[in-house]
């Protein structure tokens, strides 16, 4: 059937724009300039790990925080300032918030009570006026037992709240949010407090719901699992930016970056580089795959899934690695193994078992591979030339090699490649000290993410393992740092 | 629960025999005088004489009236204070509350005797104003720190959820607020209403003949020998209603709310 235009225009309506959002408390950043715009009657999950940004981002949408900078709307309308109140959107918060003073009746009637409806009617003469009016006793009435029955409570409305277990008050919560017809609901991790199968039963509840009312849904949680389950759209969040934003299958399948894989579902991530089109090559083994369009010898980063590794018998001339099986493990419906190849150790799912210490031959299929470009592999800092052979950025005075003979005092932009910082276990050895916030395994080396004291971060590869929170020292040879001078009259400094 | 072993029972003990000693015994020395008279014989006349006498009942009508006019003020001065220090960004390390609270820590009867002093520099003259200012000056502590706790130990998120749910501030306030303050209030309103309508002290210090109330009356007719049976039998009237009073409210508080905070 052909769609009109309208009815088109109609589902690609936005209903939810944030731009250019940052949020700040006491100078930490919070939300870093964050562009997320929400489609009518999606279900959208707002995914991360926790102090994200997540639930902050949702709190702005529901009212209870404002942006430091950049605007909301909803429905098209500027919201950014508006009190929670006064905004077409219900939240149904992470503790429920149910209030222990009144039973599930009068919970769940409480936005009813304090809600005006327009009304037409017709005065002396003739003429159509909107009038405001409150709902009748029999309207909350009637509201507020459909909406229990909605999610089977229909018999609880006399029990006192404190009386219900966990998924009770979370589905009191949710009929209290829904009986007010919001155009959004706001899902901050409701179902976080509920065990596991409780858990399952209320996401497919949440799914139908969400199909039956056709309005928009926006959740949020850490699970990655639930966020791919329920919703039409994913956005990966880290570090209060959003990673990627997709429908759950691009976002398992196409990573938009080693984070993104890292963080939704087991993957292998390795580093290596683009020999050329449809061509990678890793663990100095040339693969097949099916990405093109990076530049020749380009490095890049690549996920492979552990289902998408095949195992064959170390004597097949099958598959493009060898390697040997180092642990097993039964998960039910499959064995995740880590089989050691070319000094890298892959997580490998499969439904056949190999025995620990067997060696076996690993393939990987092309669509099994999935290149994804490198963030970044330089840090780059603004800095003051401090002597002429010094320069000071982050609060360090760091050697380097003056090759343009800069004068002291002048403005620079300095660059670093990752593989030419070095961490030291004490802090004094370093130049600088900063705390390790995030490890990745890159395959033959870890990306180390340092925060340093000066609010900034660094990268680094490095083949030794670091632990989360770690004090370390960083220091850098002086011939690995280039500097570039910044030209006063220039935006670069805001732009960068 | 578990059961107490039997060495902490012990750590008890002590105050198990100050409570016989100096409240159990006592309490029933009183009942005894309360119920006999003179002559040690059992009799009810000191109770009928408390119900013939319309003087009396006037008395103790006239403490528990001064009484709730101060537990009512002390209310509304304390309730808009404990909610703005619940809420102040300037209350963060709770100093303001402790300011606040400060002259609970020193001894009431220096307090009365300071307010009196007060009272005689600008002129104000003994009586029913001036022992209600200091019911109100001696009690309010009492009365602000229970409401103060109840609130700032408040989940924001029922506001937040009553904001979300389309209650502007006032509506939130009369609606969540107010209703989850409750139990506050009913400590707050028992730990003022209950020592204010026995109080002596206060009347002796601060009053004139015109503010007799019944712990005077009580404090009078124990000062004679020959009149104790009948002070035993009021103080035991008095008892009643401090328990009456304090069940009363209990019952009130259990059923407005179910979250705790009261003292």
């Amino acid at each position: 059937m052909k769609e009109t235009r309208e009815k088109v225009e109609k589902k690609f309506e936005k209903i939810i724009e944030v731009k250019n959002v940052t949020k700040t408390f006491d100078d930490v950043t919070v939300i870093d300039d964050i562009n997320l715009s929400i489609r009518k009657g999606q279900f959208v999950t707002l995914l991360g790990p926790s102090g994200c940004g997540k639930t902050t981002l949702l709190r702005m949408i529901a009212g209870f925080e404002t942006p430091t900078n950049g605007n909301i709307y909803i429905e098209n309308a500027e919201m950014t300032a508006i009190p929670p109140y006064k905004r077409p959107v219900n939240t149904v918060f992470q503790k429920y918030a149910l209030f222990p003073h009144l039973n599930v009746f009068k919970n769940v009637a409480y936005g009813l009570k304090l809600k005006q409806i327009d009304v037409e009617c017709v005065d002396k003469n003739g003429q159509k006026t909107t009038k405001k009016r409150k709902y009748t006793k029999a309207e909350i009435e009637e509201k507020v037992n459909n909406a229990l029955k909605m999610v089977g409570l229909a018999d609880y409305g006399h029990r006192n709240v404190t009386s219900l277990s966990g998924g009770q008050q979370q589905r009191v919560a949710i009929a209290r949010a829904l009986v007010c017809e919001p155009k959004v609901l706001l899902l901050d991790e409701p179902l976080g407090a509920l065990d596991l199968k409780m858990r399952k039963e209320m996401q497919i509840e949440l799914m139908k719901m969400h199909k039956e009312l056709g309005i928009t849904f926006v959740y949020v949680t850490h699970d990655q699992e639930e966020a791919l389950t329920m919703s039409d759209a994913v956005v990966v969040m880290n570090d209060g930016v959003i990673q990627q934003i997709g429908t759950p299958k691009k976002i398992y399948d196409e990573p938009a970056n080693a984070f993104v894989a890292n963080f939704i579902g087991e993957s292998n991530i390795l580093s290596g580089v683009m020999v050329k089109d449809f061509s990678v090559k890793f663990l100095d083994t040339l693969f097949e795959c099916e990405d093109k369009g990076f530049a020749k010898n380009e490095s890049v980063d690549l996920v492979v899934r552990p289902e998408d590794i095949k195992i064959y018998p170390a004597d097949s001339d099958k598959g493009q690695l060898s390697g040997q099986v180092t642990s097993t493990v039964f998960k039910g419906t499959w064995y995740e193994m880590e089989i050691e190849a070319n000094g890298y150790e892959f997580t490998v799912q499969s439904t056949t078992e190999a025995k620990v210490g067997a060696y076996v031959r690993l393939g990987i299929k092309p669509d099994g591979i999935h290149i994804m470009k490198k963030l970044r592999t330089v840090n780059e800092f603004f800095g003051v030339i401090d002597s002429e052979d010094t320069v000071k950025f982050c609060e360090g005075y760091f050697q380097f090699n003056n090759v343009d003979n800069l004068e002291k005092g002048t403005k620079v932009k300095v660059s670093v490649p990752f593989d030419a910082v070095t961490l030291t276990d004490d802090e004094e050895d370093g130049i600088i000290g900063g705390n390790v916030t995030q490890t990745l395994y890159k395959g033959t080396y870890y990306q180390v993410q340092i925060y340093t004291d000066t609010d900034e971060d660094f990268y680094t590869d490095t083949v030794d393992e670091w632990d989360i929170d770690d004090r370390v020292g960083i220091s850098i040879a002086p011939e690995k740092i280039t500097v570039e001078k910044i030209e006063e009259d220039g935006d670069e400094e805001t732009e960068l | 629960m578990k059961k107490l072993s039997f060495k902490q029972k012990y750590f008890a003990f002590p105050y198990a025999f100050l409570c016989v000693v100096f409240v159990v015994v006592p309490l029933l020395i009183m009942l005894y005088f309360a119920f006999t008279d003179f002559e040690g014989a059992f009799t009810m006349n000191n109770f009928m004489y408390f119900f013939t006498e319309s003087d009396t009942q006037n008395v103790l009508w006239r403490s528990i009236g001064i009484a709730a006019i101060a537990t009512v003020i002390c209310l509304l001065l304390a309730y808009p204070l404990a909610y703005f220090l619940a809420n102040s960004h300037f209350n963060k390390y709770a100093v303001l509350v402790v300011l606040f609270v400060t002259p609970m820590w020193i001894n009431s009867l220096l307090r009365t005797y300071a307010i009196r002093t007060l009272f005689e520099m600008i002129g104000l003259e003994r009586g029913t104003l001036a022992v209600i200012i200091g019911l109100v000056y001696d009690f309010f502590p009492f009365m602000l720190l229970p409401i103060y706790t109840t609130l700032s130990n408040m989940d924001k998120s029922y506001l937040e959820a009553s904001y979300d749910l389309g209650g502007g501030p006032l509506k939130s306030f009369t609606r969540v607020t107010l209703p989850l303050s409750v139990p506050g209030i009913v400590s707050g309103v028992l730990m003022v209403f209950m020592p204010a309508v026995s109080t002596i002290g206060i009347t002796e210090m601060l009053g004139n003949k015109d503010v007799y109330l019944f712990g005077n009356l009580i404090n009078d007719y124990l000062g004679e020998f020959y009149t104790w049976n009948i002070g035993a039998a009021y103080s035991f009237i008095m008892l009643i209603l401090i328990a009456a009073s304090m069940l009363i409210t209990n019952l009130f508080g259990k059923e407005e709310s179910s979250v705790g905070g009261a003292l």
